[in-house]
């Protein structure tokens, strides 16, 4: 045995193992933790958790130098008088002095303006509690990540099958035979991603992946299909073009399950033209699609109501309504508008051979119709049809942000919904799955407030304060059509902005466009670096003042567990605990961690005690909600309604006696109810007892099928995840989407854009998939930039969080930009050359690597391992700020001026996506005189009091810490 | 006689690290700890690890296939690194074939370091002495961890189960099998150091479509086909009796 | 392989100290038979002596390179198998012959063991039994490195040559300048050695050189994956900040650093040592051999270090690129 003395007595060390939930990401995995005498020793995946079965990724695995990181904030701090902003310079102050500053602030705006109250959150994984506190605060300024992050794939694939990827859905990869996947570097499911992909292909599964870049994932893949960014719409287009011209569509799903046989008026004169032909208009309207549309019957050659029993509609062809109206299907609609797009357009246009975009389409279609699953599962659907199987076809896809975060994304993942669709892949097996609460109505329920009237002093938002817009009424704006949200969401700019656009916060904030605000309050995203675009400007505008000496964005408050780049900006920082020392709830109401057979969540439970004078930022929100008075957190006497987070958690319902909250396990008094049923007083043991995790297993009849199926809508409704047991019917045609094009053509009685918008929505509301070239490109002189630059997350690092950490930071600890060897040579670059990268938005230096596995037109790098001089604790003279850079400086958060505006956010004109990966750039050497160091660099952050000691040197042994370094 | 070792599954490994930093944290605080790391928060951070991921790209594009090869100790049959040794502290164990390091008799000499042509040892710059993969020998054998759970950090870890991890010596054992049915292959063969760990190699899937899958009778367009006007042109009708 | 200090000084002060050792043992068993001319006992007890310096300079400096000097010894349990421990034994074995050697010329100890009528028998003895034990070192030295099949610059026969041959023209050098100051009768037999030798390691460096030169290597990246592929490129080593394997395997400078270094250890170590030995010859003043030593010593210096940095170890296939 390998014997050393220092661990001689470690077995007389005290061990203890404690169950949670990891954070290292936000896929999390359940956790065993095990500590020596207080000190985390080992963390193992728990064997018994459903979503990772034991395994454990390189962060989560690192979790103990995250637990012990010197970057750690422990105390409240307040920027020093006088201080600018960014440099960091703090004084401690108690948390008593931190509620006194944000309950005097808070309760003034409250009761004046609250919309001049503005909080946003990142990567966290409690919207639903941050989303209430915004709300009860009323205030519509909210958002999370999302619009930076993938809200193009939530809404894309929401609005067209009602369910996504991204936490909502995915591919069956248990059961189906071919998979192709696009643009996916390392997803939120981390590891199930990769469990499932190993078991995929050692049972003979055939992997297709998609990617201007082979790295992650795509290296097993058997089939690397190199594209040029943002062109993916293009080939599914094409795929669609060619699927449809061979006849390789599943007919019969298309007809019974999704709009494609439905009629559309085809009569430009008429008010409805663009519109499904509606033979009653319903008695009551709720959020879900009414049965009352017309088929064309293939027998009697007539318009039938469609799902009439018997009857077999036309899924093709033009015709005449008795009325003289002229009528499509959808689905011819959609074969005229794919018409032109054909592979070889389409290899025009991403670098994909012709033969190899036709063999594409072969191989999914011909691997859908002839290797049918067929189990012996019988179920109901909502026509009350029995069935006495589940069919699929093996055919499955998956998804992110290679798509998402281009300005066309939302049109692509429509596509991509239309063909999966087509396959006949939804909700089936070996194909697309949803995840509980999905699937939901199209489009969901939930809407924001409509005027700016919702908004009023010490009131709760009458709304919520994101939501999903069904058509332009459901818009936030006011009677000009000009936004009532900071980030102008849910206005005429990116009207199905569901998720927000957190990336112009800043820089609206600064411009007072649409208005000022006065506090800024930012959780757990660092919008002075790896999440803001523009980062060099945007941190010149967190510091930026008014004539009078005041700054632009007066007050801005930071909650973080780390000393960020963002935090140097703060005037109040709230230093938050890790994941080890929290309670933490993964609910139904936000994004759980559901399966396909079943809802789940999960809680983290404590496993060591806080660091410092660490607090829960829930712990912040329940004290600032009950000290302002918040309706949610106090009693009718306005007196405290909860002692603590635990305390919230177990006993708030979502409406008086609703029986929902936000765990979904043990409900009930004595825990034997789920779902539904009163608080439970020891609802977290017995979270703790069971892993930390609660699964629901649906009855096998109820977990395939569910847009239609009978058993699990009305289980769904009774259950509190849907309003309607409807039928949530595919939308290969968009009528939401129509309905927008429409106001801004003039017609309707309702909404109607602004006229400098009206071009603008009229064109990307186009109620069927279209191919255009990502905004940023078409604005830009290709000649000077031919390249597109894109970034991917490597695997063993999350964000821009994980550089504290001792053991990642060795993996990566700077980055390169990767190049094609011709387009290299084509400028004279060599492997480790200092190279600028330049777009018209400005220029970084960097290292340049010359790699075969991306493709030429495009140039990539590590997102966020580059570092500010000095944060997270780093050295300054830390490699990540010296030799690693940050592609978000060449990225700007808006467009060139055109006609929709002088400030249009660099985003999908229909959702507010950020387009990170639409930039276009060149490069080429850096002069032989300039230092070999990145550019830009910052002025160096001050450790911030009370981070840890910067050890020269670490022998990490759990139970005995204190030896490692000085 | 029995030799434990890994197997590798190159097919289905993504690089993740996982197997990395699992090893890390297993062993730091372990009978092989305390693993140094130098520099931790500063520049050109360091440090002692077992398990590296690295990542080759072969080919040239478009036809490039990119390679994650992780690699530790192969715990070689041959082992080039135990008979160099001055004092005996390497050394292979007879009853399961694990090459270890008394860290006790180490003088830190690097001797067997440059005897290793795998670059499978790493020098303890604090405790100074040779350190190397122990194949988690404090886990496999220690009763109180669940039997499953009695393997390797590296392995449980692994999200795509891409380390098998048993007896190579026996020829029904999961990794024999392995090796033996995934075309499972030692590296640098040509030193005649016999590495137990062995590599599986890529695999690829592919489809073949006929062109007749393609028409099909039961193609959904022939459904569609709607009647085309009546043609008014003389046909054969009009001559044959 | 990135050239360590300690091993440098080691293996050339103990070249030195071999080398001396032989010297002016073959000196005094030729004046025991009056082929040279005889020289007081302390002549070559003080030579002894410096050469016991010499040794135990090397000693010293291997301690600089040992994680753990305190246990050293055990390092001498391992004979059987490894030409380290050999070395860790002969070493001492050497050190304490070279000793006996100097006290017994010191004390003057002499007796007719053999009956032969002649002087010297016991230094006779002790030398013969330190000059095996110098050869044994030599080997052992040259082996430590000849014998990792590996490192195929050092996988050769020639290296055992080399290290004997430098050794001990360095060491003879050495003698001519001692010789030069305390015993000028047999300073033309040193400086003649020295320059046989230094001729004869020139060769045989010179082979080794031509050798590694043409070397074909054995492993490949794809040997050391396993893929047969004609192009195979490391894109990561897995780790950016360096490690063990990466600082002590590899020199980091340039080709043309090396390649410079060569042609000085060239110089160095043979043409000019040669060339002042033989104008010591011809000038007869002391300090030309002094120089001619010390400027050979140097040059081995530059030379181990290239000894070293040339060999190329297979782990640097996996070694080659951060990323
Ligand atoms: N160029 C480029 N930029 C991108 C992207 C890209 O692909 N390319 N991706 C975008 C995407 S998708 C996203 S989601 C964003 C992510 O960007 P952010 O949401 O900003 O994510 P991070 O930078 O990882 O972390 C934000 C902060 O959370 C803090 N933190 C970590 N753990 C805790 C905790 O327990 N409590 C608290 N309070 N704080 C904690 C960290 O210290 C850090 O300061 O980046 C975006 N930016
Ligand atoms: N380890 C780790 N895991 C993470 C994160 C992390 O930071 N680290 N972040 C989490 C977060 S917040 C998110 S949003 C997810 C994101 O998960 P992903 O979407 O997988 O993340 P990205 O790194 O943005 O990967 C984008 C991929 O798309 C490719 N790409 C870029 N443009 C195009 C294109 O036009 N077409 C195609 N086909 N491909 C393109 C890129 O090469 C890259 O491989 O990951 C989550 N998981
Ligand atoms: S994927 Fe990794 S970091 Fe993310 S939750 Fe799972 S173990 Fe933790
Ligand atoms: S953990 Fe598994 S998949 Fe990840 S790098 Fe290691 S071997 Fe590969
Ligand atoms: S891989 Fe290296 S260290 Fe491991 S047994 Fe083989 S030779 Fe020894
Ligand atoms: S470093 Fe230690 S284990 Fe290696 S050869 Fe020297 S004494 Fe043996
Ligand atoms: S077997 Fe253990 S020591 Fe070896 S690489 Fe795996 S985790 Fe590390
Ligand atoms: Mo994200």
């Amino acid at each position: 045995m390998p014997h050393t003395p220092d661990t001689a007595d470690s077995t007389a060390l005290h061990e203890e193992v404690r169950t949670t939930t990891c954070y290292m990401c936000a896929c999390r995995c359940g956790i065993k933790v095990h500590l020596k005498n207080g000190e985390v020793r080992f963390i193992e995946g728990n064997a018994d958790h459903p979503l990772n079965q034991g395994v454990l990724c390189a962060k989560g695995s690192s979790g103990i130098m995250k637990q012990y990181s010197p970057g750690r904030l422990t105390k409240p701090l307040r920027r020093k008088q006088g201080a600018d902003r960014g440099t960091g310079e703090f004084e401690e102050i108690s948390w008593e002095e931190t509620f006194a500053i944000l309950e005097e602030r808070l309760a003034k705006i409250r009761s004046t303006d609250p919309k001049k109250f503005a909080l946003f959150t990142g990567r966290d994984q409690m919207q639903a509690l941050t989303g209430l506190f915004a709300r009860q605060f009323g205030t519509p300024n909210y958002a999370a990540h999302g619009g930076f992050c993938s809200v193009n794939m939530a809404a894309g694939l929401i609005y067209t099958i009602g369910g996504s990827f991204w936490e909502f859905g995915g591919p069956d990869l248990d059961r189906a035979k071919l998979f192709v996947m696009l643009g996916t570097a390392e997803d939120h499911h981390s590891n199930p991603m990769k469990m499932a992909l190993s078991k995929f292909k050692r049972n003979g599964g055939r992997f297709i992946s998609v990617n201007p870049v082979r790295t992650g994932y795509s290296a097993i893949a058997d089939e690397w299909i190199p594209i040029k960014p943002g062109t993916d719409g293009a080939l599914l287009l094409a795929l669609v073009h060619e699927i449809i011209k061979q006849g390789l569509y599943d007919r019969d799903f298309l007809v019974k399950y999704s709009n494609a046989a439905e009629l559309v008026n085809q009569d430009p004169r008429s008010p409805e033209y663009g519109m499904f032909v509606r033979f009653e208009v319903p008695p009551e309207e709720g959020c879900f699609d009414p049965q009352n549309k017309l088929w064309w019957d293939r027998e009697m050659d007539r318009p039938v109501s469609t799902m009439t029993l018997g009857v077999d509609p036309r899924l093709l062809g033009e015709f005449t309504l008795p009325d003289g109206t002229r009528v499509k299907t959808a689905f011819e609609l959609l074969k005229d508008r794919v018409a032109e797009y054909t592979p070889e357009w389409a290899a025009g246009i991403t670098g994909i051979p012709v033969e190899t975009i036709k063999r594409l389409a072969h191989e999914m279609g011909v691997t859908a119709r002839d290797q049918k699953i067929e189990l012996p599962i019988a179920w109901t659907d909502v026509w009350e049809n029995e069935h006495q199987t589940v069919t699929g076809n093996p055919v499955a896809f998956h998804a992110m942000r290679g798509l998402a975060a281009h300005s066309n994304g939302f049109h692509t993942i429509r596509t991509l919904g239309i063909l999966m669709s087509l396959l006949g892949t939804i909700d089936r097996p070996g194909g697309f799955r949803h995840k509980a609460p999905f699937p939901r109505p199209i489009p969901p329920c939930p809407k924001t407030p409509k005027s700016p009237d919702d908004v009023q002093p010490d009131t709760p938002l009458n709304g919520m304060p994101l939501g999903w817009p069904a058509d332009p009424d459901d818009l936030f704006v006011d009677d000009e059509g000009k936004p009532v949200r900071i980030d102008k969401a849910f206005s005429w700019e990116y009207p199905l902005s569901v998720h927000g656009l957190m990336h112009n916060v800043i820089t609206n904030a600064w411009r007072g466009d649409p208005y000022k605000i006065d506090t800024l309050l930012i959780f757990m995203a660092n919008m002075a670096w790896n999440s803001t675009m523009n980062a060099e400007q945007v941190r010149k505008m967190l510091n930026d003042k008014e004539e009078d000496g005041s700054y632009k964005i007066p007050f801005i408050a930071v909650c973080d567990a780390f000393q960020s780049e963002m935090v140097a900006f703060a005037d109040l920082v709230l230093p938050d605990t890790t994941y080890l020392e929290r309670h933490d709830v993964m609910s139904m109401l936000d994004r759980p961690i559901s399966e396909f057979d079943g809802p789940v969540d999960s809680v983290r439970i404590p496993v060591v005690p806080p660091t410092g004078e660490c607090k829960p930022f829930q712990e912040v929100l329940i004290e600032l909600g009950t000290r302002l008075r918040l309706p949610a957190f106090v009693d009718k006497a306005g007196q405290r309604k909860y002692r603590d987070y635990p305390d919230f958690i177990v006993n708030f319902e979502t409406a008086p006696n609703s029986g929902m909250g936000f765990l979904a396990g043990w409900r009930g008094k004595g825990g034997e109810k789920s779902m539904k049923g009163e608080p439970n007083p020891n609802q977290w043991q017995m979270y703790e007892k069971n892993n930390c995790v609660f699964q629901y297993h649906l009855p096998k009849s109820y977990q395939y099928m569910r847009n239609w199926n009978q058993g699990y809508l009305q289980w769904a409704q009774a259950h509190g995840m849907t309003r309607h047991a409807e039928p949530i019917n595919i939308h290969i045609y968009s009528e939401v989407l129509q309905k927008f094009r429409l106001a801004a053509q003039g017609k309707g009685q309702g909404r109607q854009p602004p006229e400098h918008l009206r071009k603008r929505v009229e064109t990307y509301f186009d109620p069927l998939p279209f191919y255009f070239e990502p905004l940023e490109a078409s604005l830009t002189d290709k000649h000077k930039y031919p390249l597109s630059a894109v970034t991917q997350r490597p695997m063993a690092m999350y964000h821009s969080w994980d550089s504290q950490n001792a053991w990642l930071r060795q993996i990566h600890t700077y980055n390169h930009l990767y190049v094609n060897p011709k387009t290299a040579s084509a400028q004279g670059i060599v492997d480790d050359d200092w190279i600028w990268v330049e777009s018209q938005w400005g220029k970084v230096r960097c290292m340049a690597r010359l790699s075969e596995a991306v493709e030429p037109g495009t140039v990539w790098t590590w997102n966020a391992v580059g570092k500010a001089s000095g944060a997270w604790n780093l050295a300054p003279e830390a490699n990540e700020s010296k030799l690693g850079f940050l592609l978000n400086h060449v990225i700007s958060e808006e467009l060139p001026p055109n006609p929709a505006g002088a400030h249009v956010s660099n985003s999908d004109p229909v959702t507010g996506q950020a387009a990170w990966y639409d930039v276009r750039v060149r490069i080429y050497k850096a002069g032989a005189d300039e230092p070999h160091e990145t550019s830009p660099q910052f002025e160096t952050m001050k450790p911030a009091p009370g981070t840890g000691l910067r050890r020269p040197w670490l022998n990490y042994v759990a139970g005995k810490f204190t030896r490692g370094g000085k | 006689m029995t030799q434990l070792a890994l197997v590798i599954d190159l097919n289905v490994c993504v690089g993740c690290h996982a197997c990395v930093t699992s090893c890390k944290q297993w062993n730091t605080s372990g009978e092989a700890g305390p693993l140094f790391d130098d520099n931790p928060y500063g520049k050109d951070p360091t440090g002692t690890f077992f398990n590296r991921v690295q990542t080759y790209e072969v080919g040239e594009f478009p036809c490039t296939e990119t390679l994650h090869f992780p690699k530790s100790c192969l715990h070689c049959e041959d082992a080039p690194c135990v008979p160099v040794c001055p004092t005996g502290a390497s050394y292979k164990r007879a009853e399961d074939g694990i090459v270890l390091v008394n860290y006790d008799k180490c003088i830190g000499c690097k001797y067997c370091s440059w005897a290793c042509p795998y670059g499978a040892r790493e020098f303890d710059e604090k405790q100074k002495v040779m350190k190397k993969c122990t194949l988690c020998v404090d886990r496999i054998y220690d009763q109180s961890i669940p039997e499953d759970r009695r393997k390797p950090a590296c392995v449980i870890s692994c999200p795509t189960s891409a380390r098998l991890f048993g007896d190579v010596h026996d020829p029904e054992s999961e990794v024999s099998i392995a090796i033996r049915e995934g075309g499972g292959y030692q590296l640098m063969p040509e030193w005649g150091t016999k590495p137990a760990n062995h590599y599986l190699p890529r695999r690829k899937t592919k489809i073949r479509i006929h062109e007749d899958e393609l028409v099909r009778a039961d193609n959904p367009l022939r459904k569609e086909d709607i009647r085309k006007e009546k043609s008014t042109d003389i046909t054969l009708d009009d001559w044959l009796m | 392989m990135n050239p360590a200090f300690s091993v440098i000084f080691l293996t050339t002060l103990i070249g030195v100290g071999q080398g001396l050792f032989l010297a002016l043992f073959s000196s005094q068993t030729y004046s025991i038979v009056n082929v040279l001319p005889p020289q007081p006992g302390s002549y070559y007890a003080l030579g002894g002596a410096i050469a016991l310096t010499f040794l135990v300079g090397g000693l010293v400096a291997s301690f600089f390179h040992l994680g753990h000097p305190e246990r050293a010894w055990r390092a001498a349990t391992q004979w059987r198998t490894s030409w380290l421990s050999r070395e860790v034994i002969a070493l001492p074995l050497v050190m304490g012959l070279v000793f006996v050697y100097a006290a017994v010329n010191w004390l003057g100890l002499d007796a007719d063991l053999f009956g032969w009528g002649l002087h010297g028998q016991i230094p006779l003895i002790v030398g013969t039994l330190g000059a095996a034990a110098t050869l044994g070192l030599f080997l052992c030295t040259s082996m430590i490195y000849g014998a990792i099949k590996f490192l195929q610059e050092w996988a050769s026969p020639l290296t055992v040559v080399n290290f004997f041959l430098m050794g001990s023209a360095s060491g003879f050098a050495f003698a001519a300048a001692y010789a030069a100051f305390m015993a000028p009768g047999v300073v033309e037999f040193y400086a003649g050695w020295a320059i046989t030798l230094t001729v004869a390691a020139f060769a045989s460096r010179a082979a080794s050189l031509l050798r590694n030169a043409r070397i074909k290597r054995i492993a490949s990246i794809q040997t050391a994956i396993g893929v047969r592929h004609s192009k195979v490129q490391q894109r990561s080593m897995g780790f950016m900040g360096g490690s063990y394997n990466t600082r002590d395997y590899f020199h980091g400078k340039s080709l043309a650093f090396l390649k410079s270094v060569k042609w000085i250890f060239l110089v160095l170590v043979f043409p000019v040592p040669v060339l002042l030995l033989w104008l010591g010859l011809t000038l007869g003043n002391p300090v030309v051999y002094v120089v001619a030593f010390a400027v050979q010593y140097v040059g081995l210096l530059f030379e181990r270090w290239f000894f070293f940095a040339q060999a190329n170890h297979p782990q640097n296939l996996y070694y080659q690129v951060v990323g």
